[in-house]
């Protein structure tokens, strides 16, 4: 039987062969002190790894046999809006009820609360495998994420009322968007006021563009300061649906993931509660939900990339045309490899940025319970640096390229592919807004930018050619080495300009240049431990790397300060 | 009320992927060339016997399975979704049974483990044999009421149960008291998944007959683990242990015997020529309608 983790081995090497993943285990386990207490608990790390395994195979496993038969007439169907409700496509409640009964929900949490108290890197995978059998069924479900935010800043009675039923399978959703506060969400004008005589906070006004916005428990973000106009009077609330008071006014017709309903939700009155502290809501909250939810769209670009690759290659191999199958054909093939190459080197990406997550996440989580070690509190500092350094990387680039993926998955299909037939159009449809929503590549550069500046890219590129790569890659080792000094060489010449409109029109392809070199390290890595699985793509992605590099060396190079107004479009 | 629910389940080659070394050319099944799974219509039975087990707190389900030790992974695979144990009987004195001999050892082996029984519950047939014999003999042998070719189970209570079963054409609805024997249809609701809890908590069961040789189960690794967790440790019942007859199991209690296998062609034995005409089409309508095969 098809299986969508023990299919991709590059999948579980991901998760296996970091030399992060022991003290991930370590901290997520606070030294296996569940193993007694809990019958699921691991003993050590060999079984926790081993149970690591046992779950993602599960998942594979609805993943084949119950979301990806069902995409296709959950993608016909989507979801209807019926007297301010939300009723899902049919084999929507079907997928739900399959990964609820698996228990797969609340993945994150700690057992305490019923979670499964999986690492972030493992829940990650489990999000690339449910998206390449249907990313947008992969949307709701993966929105159980939002505990994370409600775990880490709700109070202790909050936890314990919300967190087991999201574990138990409801579902969640962030209500941030509105008709005016898209990207810049310091607009948001939803009211929040204190209701003295029934000692809650009510919400009065609209939201936009909220996925899954029936949900069972909102994180909703509310004016609660009056008077105020900036993101310093807004607050996170908890909306929960069986208190009432949020309509669906109506859902959107989407170009993709047409599974996932985007609502338009009214607010009337509604009870809620305060999640955390008054006016950290835009500045705190929504940050850490942001960097979790950008995370899952790159984990949900990567499984679309997977998608699109075994298409492409069943058809390629499939189709026949002047006596032959089409994968023979240079052109076809090239394609194919590129797509692979995309697709291992973002892989690496998210995996290596899901560990950074992981270590942060599991040291904050200590520290809550007791004061870090001087090394520790080093460590967390280190590790939230990098996961906030790497989160915009891997959403940008991923999203980019799963549409690139689909593109050329489309293309292999011909005149077919263009026909609403085959699972490629879906891919390709599905993948569009992976590089809009949860911030738009864009705004991933504005979030990285720094980093290219105050040369913290460039120190990590540095550290990652410092390692030893297999002598038959030493080559390209070498060849990565002039690509980082191409990258640091148009940043020295950016910043030396001195110019902020010169700087954010170069800024998209410095980001670019240091997420290429930054992948070509990580497939090195990758290639010397399992040249079988990766060696390829090495190959071809350090070529497309460097041709890459070339063109943003060469625009940069031209993009000076006299030339800025040819950028400018009355 | 709490339930006593044993659940009759087999371990099957796939025979529903079938490639082309399937058969030996004894004409036997090739169990080798073929992955060995959970028999199908078993999983409709485990998903009703949950079902029974959700709703009645304190139900206990458990599995009874015959085979070699390998079988015991369909015991695993029932406590991944929910099941709290089960039974391994194996013996090679069981070996070569029909369904007469297989009967007989199950229903033996309920009599001895499990006396109090309410609920036996097995798929209608194995997708290896296909013969729907096994579950109606046992219910035979112990003398207790059948429901064959059941839907779905609507309640139990009182000691009675009432469940639909598939007929021709629709489905009947029938009451029965306890104990009760059902075989559950194909087209009954499918098995839910396995739990990623429970498979955690499982995975280390295992059966005496699965050890690697000469090793304990205090020789494995994570000993510790099974001393502690008794459900780690599947039972294993042998001729001995369930007091069975030695002339009624394996090939000295089966009679049937296999003389011949053929293979069918089929092959038209008469064609006819419609057109799209309206009475050529009529008369095909009223023809299939003469002979029950639509309508």
């Amino acid at each position: 039987m098809a299986n969508y983790y023990s299919d991709i081995k590059e999948i579980k090497f991901e998760l296996e062969q970091s030399e992060l993943m022991p003290r991930i285990v370590e901290l997520k386990e606070c030294n296996f002190a569940d193993k007694d207490q809990y019958d699921e608990a691991p003993q050590d790390f060999a079984d926790a790894m081993d149970s690591y395994d046992k779950v993602l195979e599960v998942v594979g496993d609805i993943t084949a046999n119950v979301v990806a038969p069902n995409a296709e007439a959950v993608d016909a169907e989507g979801p209807h809006c019926e007297g301010g409700r939300v009723r899902y496509a049919e084999k929507t409640y079907e997928n739900l009820n399959a990964m609820r009964k698996a228990g797969l929900n609340g993945m994150t949490m700690p057992r305490r609360y019923n979670g499964l108290n999986l690492p972030v890197t493992v829940y990650t995978a489990a999000n690339e495998i449910v998206s390449t059998g249907d990313a947008g069924f992969e949307n709701i479900w993966s929105l159980q994420d939002c505990i994370e935010t409600l775990y880490c800043f709700g109070n202790e009675e909050q936890r314990k009322k919300y967190i087991p039923r999201v574990c138990a399978g409801e579902t969640m959703s962030m209500d941030l968007t509105e008709p005016d506060a898209g990207s810049d969400l310091q607009s948001v004008m939803l009211k929040a006021t204190y209701d003295e005589e029934n000692d809650c906070w009510r919400l009065n006004g609209s939201k936009r563009f909220i996925t899954n916005g029936d949900s069972d428990i909102h994180l909703v973000l509310a004016r609660s300061e009056a008077g105020t106009r900036d993101g310093r009077g807004l607050s996170m609330f908890i909306y929960d649906k069986r208190d009432g008071g949020v309509d669906v006014r109506r859902i959107e017709n989407k170009l993709g993931i047409h599974g996932s309903p985007t609502c338009e939700l009214v607010y009337k009155n509604a009870k809620c509660e305060l999640c955390g502290d008054r006016k950290l809501g835009l500045i705190k909250y929504v940050m850490s939900l942001m960097n979790g939810a950008r995370l899952g769209i790159a984990a949900q670009s990567v499984g679309l990339s997977q998608a699109a690759y075994n298409e492409a290659i069943a058809y390629a191999r499939d189709r026949k045309q002047f006596g032959k199958a089409i994968i023979e054909f240079p052109a076809v093939a090239e394609m194919i490899s590129n797509i692979k190459a995309r697709l291992d080197a973002g892989r690496a990406l998210l995996y290596q940025t899901a560990r950074y997550v992981d270590i942060y996440k599991a040291l904050e989580d200590i520290s809550r319970e007791r004061k870090l070690e001087p090394a520790e509190r080093a460590e967390l500092k280190q590790y939230s640096r990098l996961a906030d350094a790497f989160t915009p990387l891997a959403k940008g680039m991923n999203s980019e390229y799963a549409n690139q993926n689909g593109y050329d998955c489309i293309q292999i299909h011909g005149g077919s592919g263009f026909m609403l037939e085959y699972a490629c159009q879906r891919i390709y449809r599905d993948a569009r807004i992976t590089s809009i929503y949860e911030g738009t590549t864009q705004l991933q550069t504005v979030a990285a930018i720094r980093y290219v500046t105050n040369g913290f890219y460039a120190q990590v590129i540095e550290d990652m050619l410092a390692q030893s790569v297999a002598p038959e890659y030493a080559s390209i080792q070498k060849r990565v080495k002039t690509m980082a000094e191409k990258f640091n060489a148009c940043t020295n010449a950016v910043k030396e300009a001195g110019d902020n409109d010169l700087h954010d029109l170069c800024a998209r392809h410095l980001y670019e240049m240091a997420a290429d070199v930054i992948m070509c390290l990580l497939l090195l890595q990758n290639a010397s431990k399992a040249p079988e699985l990766f060696g390829k793509s090495l190959q071809v992605y350090a070529n497309l790397a460097e041709a890459e590099v070339e063109k943003h060396a060469s625009l940069v190079g031209k993009m000076t300060v006299d030339q800025l107004d040819n950028y400018r479009q009355a | 009320m709490k339930l006593n629910i044993v659940v009759l389940a087999k371990q099957v080659p796939d025979t529903r992927n079938v490639g082309p070394d399937a058969m030996t050319p004894e004409g036997t099944v090739n169990r080798s060339a073929l992955p060995a799974i959970f028999n199908p219509e078993d999983l409709n039975a485990l998903e009703q016997a949950l079902r029974l087990k959700d709703q009645n707190p304190g139900t206990t389900v458990n599995i009874l399975t015959m085979g070699p030790g390998r079988a015991a992974e369909v015991i695993r695979e029932a406590m991944y979704r929910g099941a709290d144990g089960g039974y391994l009987l194996t013996d090679r004195a069981f070996a070569g049974a029909d369904t007469l001999a297989t009967s007989y050892a199950l229903a033996t082996a309920i009599k001895h483990v499990c006396p109090n029984v309410d609920l036996i519950i097995g798929g209608r047939q194995a997708i290896d044999g296909d013969t729907a014999q096994v579950g109606p003999q046992v219910a035979e042998k112990l003398g207790l009421n059948q429901i064959t070719y059941t839907e779905e189970i609507l309640s139990v209570k009182d000691g009675r149960i009432t469940a639909t079963r598939h007929i021709d054409g629709g489905v009947e609805t029938v009451e029965s008291p306890l104990p009760c024997v059902l075989t559950v249809n194909g087209s009954a609701a499918p098995c839910r998944p396995r739990n990623v809890k429970l498979v955690m908590k499982y995975k280390r069961a295992l059966a005496p007959l699965e050890l690697p040789q000469d090793t304990t189960y205090e020789q494995l690794p994570y000993a510790d683990q099974y001393g502690k967790k008794k459900y780690l440790k599947i039972q294993q019942l042998t001729t001995a242990d369930i007091n069975a007859d030695l002339n009624q199991c394996g090939l000295a209690g089966s009679p049937t015997k296999v003389k011949a296998v053929e293979n069918i062609v089929f092959k038209a034995k008469e064609s006819k020529v419609l057109t799209g005409s309206d009475s050529d089409i009529n008369g095909l309508v009223q023809e299939l309608l003469a002979s029950h095969t639509i309508g």
